[in-house]
């Protein structure tokens, strides 16, 4: 693996641009570019795994992601036990009632021979059953909505450690695609794309208005962290004890004890900041390697040689006897899976869940460039794609606001036109991406770090 | 006269606002569908078109009410319409001489083509908030209300009323123009026959001298007239917001495919079943029912089939559906 220019690639870009932010802003926006870039390279490398090995293209990683997020607060956040006694037993009811028709739809789909209105009568249940689910449903979802609307008004969760929780966001994630796959994997690419895209629409119509699961747009704050506490930190006497050490050079110069506390004090601060991110940077740096492993290990395995013959020629893959559709529906679960997981793990980061900060130009879109711009069907390049790609994302809006200060230097104070654009420095990574997205396609249409295929 | 009450209250919650939606959604996926048919790919970039041609237009109305031009009765965005349409088709035709055009020559798959027009979705994305900003602006003038719900009660003596905003009924008269010149070219000029055929089957019509230059130029300028005029009725109805021209793309998506995608027909009557379902599927009929239905029967619930916060989630619902039974589209599109 070291021996791969590819990864020497990824990874001095990596350690070049975090050490540039470091030195020329600080290091607690070093660190938090660096844990964004980690967690977009996991995105960009589910995406890759269906894109880039498979072909399959899916717009809807944005609805995948949110169900990552999603299992972060059915898993951490502790129950609610007066909204599960209010209600819990008519969404339980209603949960199964829900798992009744589905049965039922699949019973009758397989059962009953082909007639002319079989799946007329199909569409006919499905419509019927959503009236009937609100009406089962609808009395123990106010009542749960009702209890404590401004801090709870949720069932609440499992109270577990967050990190199961992106597992738990891959396994649905896997599940959700199931269906979807299910569905829309037979249309041609082009539809395929459109129907994703709307799918993860209604995911994140569903997150967004289903209060009684996820508080909706009222948000969940203060979720759990698999990393320390800052104030935790501040408070231990170890962590103070390493702070001394490092800084035991510039501390020593300083005679006066008071002024020595203080400054102490000052370091102990900031560097739980780093600290914690630090930690965080760990965790997702184990996770991007274990990923890129074993996807590594599946590329260049025979799986991966017929996922790339799948690819290439679906035709003859066909004819060889491989099971095309069967084939691309795992590995379209299996890239939602790790999209999902790289969900729970924003989530996690952030510590919060927003429904309605899913955007499908930030959360679709922009991991789509990522995975174009690094090089499509090869992991280190989805890699370097999240990195760089991130990386333009932060910096361009005080690139704009260099560029803008300098071409308008001559124009005063008050000019109008000066102020505008001013304030709109933040839509100039738009540009960027999508300047960008043309260049590489038009230049490198295999991205930068193009597929490898080796021979044996 | 229950009865008429029970009417006029469907009219005015849920015809009239779903032929005026349905006439925008309809503009928009005639669009969406002639690129489809003639440049075959799916163009992710046509939101941002209709907001960029929006833009425009706001920016010439502005200019215009600083020079105390008005239209009248009508909106003075009307009168600032050329302009956004010449703009618009300056800017279409730009991308496809620097983007498309390579790729065209290059006979590149369709994804290709998808992801360019990613490109170019991002950088219009970013032009039209870099010039207006991403705030709501409401730039409709002129007169507001052809009807009021009160004037139309006491005209009446019925119980309810009927209000009509002079922009729905812009919405309808524009769009009826619109289209039937756009069906007109299309089926009877020799012109509109080239460029179906060209659509129909590129060879053929390559064979029988027709300038694919031509075309191509063409079908640009034609989708630039839609696009612009599809966000400004959009506009004036609503209110200009950039990120919501983004997300109309969507339901534009589900109508073009419902009716067929490459079928301009299909596109106008899906435009239409989009914006009837979303609106008729999230009404709540309890006053409709309280009316017609006999006494001491009336209905408790809101009888209401999906709550609103689902309405973009109907159109999603539908086109998989569609997909599912008639990957073709209802009104069977073509399949390249």
């Amino acid at each position: 693996m070291i021996k791969n220019s590819d990864f020497k690639i990824c990874f001095s870009v990596m350690t070049v641009l975090t050490i540039l932010v470091g030195l020329f802003q600080s290091w607690g926006i070093a660190l938090s570019m660096l844990n964004l870039c980690l967690i977009s390279a996991v995105m960009a490398m589910g995406v890759n795994i269906q894109w880039g090995f498979a072909g399959l293209i899916n717009f809807g990683v944005m609805g995948f992601l949110a169900i990552g997020g999603l299992a972060t607060i059915l898993v951490s956040v502790p129950p609610v036990p007066e909204a599960w006694s209010a209600g819990g037993l008519g969404i339980l009811i209603s949960g199964l009632f829900l798992v009744a028709v589905v049965f039922s739809v699949l019973i009758i789909n397989k059962k009953i021979p082909n007639h002319k209105y079989k799946n007329y009568f199909i569409f006919f249940i499905i419509i019927l059953s959503i009236p009937l689910l609100k009406f089962i449903a609808g009395p123990s979802i106010s009542k749960i909505e009702s209890i404590n609307a401004a801090t709870s008004g949720f069932l609440g969760g499992a109270n577990l450690p967050i990190i199961f929780s992106w597992f738990v966001g891959a396994i649905l994630c896997a599940l959700v695609a199931f269906v979807v796959g299910k569905v829309c994997l037979g249309l041609r690419s082009d539809y395929l794309a459109i129907s994703t895209l709307l799918v993860s629409g209604i995911i994140i119509t569903i997150v967004k208005h289903e209060e009684w699961l996820s508080r909706g747009v009222k948000n969940v704050i203060g979720l759990k962290r698999p990393v320390p506490y800052e104030v935790d930190l501040q408070n231990s006497e170890w962590f103070i004890k390493l702070v001394e050490f490092f800084n035991s050079s510039k501390l020593s110069n300083i005679l006066d004890p008071d002024e020595k506390i203080s400054l102490l004090n000052q370091l102990v601060i900031t560097s739980s900041g780093v600290f914690v991110k630090l930690c965080f940077s760990l965790i997702f740096l184990v996770v991007v390697i274990t990923i890129l492993y074993f996807s590594e290990k599946a590329l260049n395995s025979p799986w991966g040689r017929m996922m790339r013959a799948i690819r290439d020629n679906e035709e003859a893959a066909k004819a060889m006897g491989k099971n095309v559709v069967k084939q691309h529906l795992f590995i379209f679960m299996l890239g939602s899976a790790i999209i999902g997981f790289a969900g729970a793990m924003l989530v996690t980061y952030d510590g919060l869940f927003t429904p309605s900060s899913y955007q499908p130009l930030r959360y679709t879109f922009l991991i789509w460039v990522m995975v174009l711009l690094g090089g499509t069907g090869n992991n280190y390049g989805a890699i370097l794609g999240g990195f760089v790609v991130w990386f333009i994302w932060i910096q361009s809006a005080p690139f704009a606001l260099l560029v803008i200060n300098i071409s308008t230097n001559h124009l005063d104070e008050t000019n109008y036109i000066k102020d505008h654009l001013l304030n709109s420095v933040p839509y100039f990574r738009y540009l960027m991406m999508g300047l960008g997205l043309l260049l590489v396609m038009r230049y490198r249409p295999k991205g930068l770090l193009p597929e490898k295929i080796i021979k044996n | 006269m229950d009865f008429l009450n029970s009417i006029i209250l469907l009219t005015n919650f849920i015809i009239v606002p779903g032929i005026t939606y349905g006439s925008q959604l309809a503009l928009g996926a005639i669009g969406v569908t002639l690129i489809y048919g003639v440049l075959r790919f799916a163009n992710f970039a046509y939101g941002d078109l209709m907001a960029f041609g929006t833009m425009i237009v706001i920016l010439v109305t502005w200019f215009l009410q600083s020079k105390g031009i008005t239209f009248g009765l009508l909106p003075t965005a009307l009168l600032a319409l050329p302009v956004g349409i010449l703009l618009t088709i300056i800017v279409s035709l730009f991308f496809d001489k620097t983007v498309f055009e390579y790729y065209r020559n290059k006979k590149s798959d369709p994804v290709t083509f998808i992801v360019v027009s990613l490109g170019i979705m991002f950088v219009l994305n970013a032009v039209v908030r870099i010039i207006i900003g991403p705030n709501d602006i409401n730039f409709m003038d002129g007169h507001k209300f052809i009807m009021k719900a009160r004037e139309f009660k006491q005209m009446t003596g019925l119980n309810e009323g009927l209000a009509l905003k002079s922009t729905q009924v812009i919405t309808l008269i524009t769009t009826i123009i619109t289209c039937s010149i756009l069906f007109y070219f299309l089926n009877k000029t020799k012109t509109g026959k080239s460029m179906r055929a060209y659509s129909n089957n590129e060879d053929l019509a390559l064979l029988s001298g027709i300038d694919p230059k031509k075309i191509v130029l063409l079908t640009w300028i034609i989708v630039s007239i839609l696009a612009t005029v599809a966000g400004t009725l959009y506009g004036l109805d609503k209110s200009f917001k950039p990120f919501t021209y983004f997300n109309n793309l969507l339901p534009i998506f589900a109508a073009t495919i419902v009716g067929g995608i490459g079928n301009p027909l299909g596109a106008f009557y899906g435009g239409f079943l989009i914006a009837f379902s979303e609106i008729g599927l999230t009404y709540a009929y309890k006053k409709f029912f309280k009316y017609i239905m006999p006494e001491g029967l009336e209905p408790s619930t809101l009888i209401q089939f999906i709550s609103t916060d689902y309405k973009f989630a109907i159109s999603f619902a539908i086109l998989i559906v569609v997909l599912i039974f008639r990957p073709n589209g209802i009104f069977k599109g073509k399949v390249i």
